[in-house]
């Protein structure tokens, strides 16, 4: 599974650990992740993230 | 002391910094203001604080409308040292105050300040009644840090933005008309450029979150409040966030033994030539923070050096550093210089004009040593011919 960066702050998701914070469990592939999820740091849609 | 009654009972409460001249790399040739905000109702709130080293002005101007210790609430909109720099010393005095700010906003406060300080965290959307008022916060994430929101007051019509729509301006005058729209208008754009151009994508959904909004005056955490020419910088901003500029040059250069100056100063008698406006920017007499003034409203960017030691030089590098960084869009970029051998700067150069995405419909030009005549004028064409593009 790919890492994605946050192309407005940098942010990394990493699909091991995934977004506690907002509920994602630890191993959901970024392209899994709800279309309404934003960056859990800068508030970004999802197509502000390019594959690292 | 300059306490300012801005609407009925709320009242200007900030600092003003005039010897400040560099504000983290930026040159503030104005000085600057930090600009704090007290609310009297029946609960009383603070907006924003000071850099620490104006907190005795900006108590002293709170002393003069009501006792420090009755402040119930700070409203913590940015978390950027200048505007919190004062919250531990105002709680000393307001022991009891609760200081409201976004997640990202505690977290950064947390970081800053290692303590709690009694927080009460607001989602976007969330208001807080005060008494005649309620106060109404919307996040605004990178405009320009993550923890950045607004606070807006329906009842007065009043915005407080923090550093969105702010100008590095130490003055006494607290108005726009007060001070005319020329200046602030190339503050602002400084301001946009060197602070906020990244985030235009995000300025654009906070442009649509206001809009909806009754707003007379707006309160900016820097510089003046505008209340007359508000529709000029909503115009302004909107372009700015639009990456809209207008078909003129930007020639930015540094030189080592004048070759790239000479091809700079042809590469401009082209441009002029065509009909094209050029203004021409060495490194060695014009701070980058400047010359990103002259980026955020011009087409077409040139940028030039010379090669020294497989690269360009320090001072281009500095400035490119920074230009990536602010990620200008939707230019027309050009390379150029003089080299030695290896001559790698120029490639260097539009490896990053690439990276922003830029159009790059000439290719970039580069001359072994010193350019003669005929090289020289064959510059001036390659200007000519990029002038006729500007206008396409």
């Amino acid at each position: 599974m790919d890492k994605y960066e946050c192309q407005i702050c940098g942010y990394v998701y990493d699909p091991e650990v995934g977004d506690p914070d907002n509920n994602v469990a630890p191993g959901t592939a970024f392209e899994s992740l709800p279309a309404d999820w934003v960056c859990p740091t800068c508030g970004a849609a999802k197509e502000d993230f390019k594959k690292i | 002391m300059g306490k300012k009654e801005i609407k009925p009972n709320i009242y200007w409460v900030g600092g003003v910094d005039w010897d400040i001249r560099n504000f983290h790399g930026y040159l503030t040739q104005r000085g600057t203001t930090y600009n704090a905000y007290l609310i009297l109702d029946e609960k009383i709130v603070l907006v924003d604080t000071v850099k620490h080293y104006l907190f005795e002005e900006m108590l002293a101007r709170i002393r003069e409308i009501i006792d420090p210790t009755k402040i119930d609430y700070i409203v913590s909109n940015h978390v950027e040292m200048d505007h919190s720099g004062s919250i531990l010393k105002i709680l000393e005095y307001a022991t009891n105050a609760k200081v409201i700010t976004s997640t990202q906003g505690e977290k950064g406060l947390l970081r800053h300040y290692k303590k709690d300080l009694n927080f009460q965290v607001v989602n976007s959307g969330d208001t807080l009644n005060i008494g005649k008022r309620t106060l109404h916060f919307v996040h605004t994430p990178m405009v320009h840090w993550p923890d950045n929101m607004v606070t807006y007051i329906p009842e007065d019509k009043l915005l407080l933005p923090n550093d969105a729509f702010g100008q590095h301006i130490a003055c006494s005058e607290r108005f726009d008309d007060e001070i005319g729209l020329e200046i602030l208008k190339e503050e602002a754009a400084k301001y946009y450029a060197n602070i906020v151009l990244p985030y235009g994508d995000q300025v654009k959904k906070a442009l649509e979150a206001l809009s909806g909004l009754e707003i007379d005056m707006i309160g900016p955490s820097h510089g003046i409040i505008w209340r007359s020419l508000i529709p000029n910088i909503l115009e302004e901003y909107t372009k700015w966030a639009n990456h809209k500029t207008e078909n003129k040059a930007l020639i930015v250069y540094d030189s080592m033994w004048e070759s790239t100056k000479k091809m700079a100063y042809k590469l401009k008698e082209g441009l002029e030539d065509a009909g094209i406006y050029v203004t021409i920017r060495s490194l060695k007499t014009n701070h980058i923070s400047d010359v990103m003034t002259d980026v955020i409203s011009t087409k077409m960017i040139l940028i030039g050096s010379p090669t020294l030691n497989n690269g360009m030089l320090p001072s281009m590098g500095a400035f490119l550093t920074y230009l990536k960084g602010l990620r200008p869009r939707n230019r027309i970029g050009f390379a150029f210089g003089s080299y030695g051998w290896g001559g790698q700067a120029v490639g260097d150069i539009e490896e990053i004009m690439k990276e922003l995405k830029w159009e790059l419909p000439v290719q970039c030009t580069k001359i072994k040593f010193i350019p003669d005549e005929d090289e020289l004028a064959n510059v001036k064409k390659i200007g000519c011919e990029l002038g006729k593009l500007i206008k396409v």
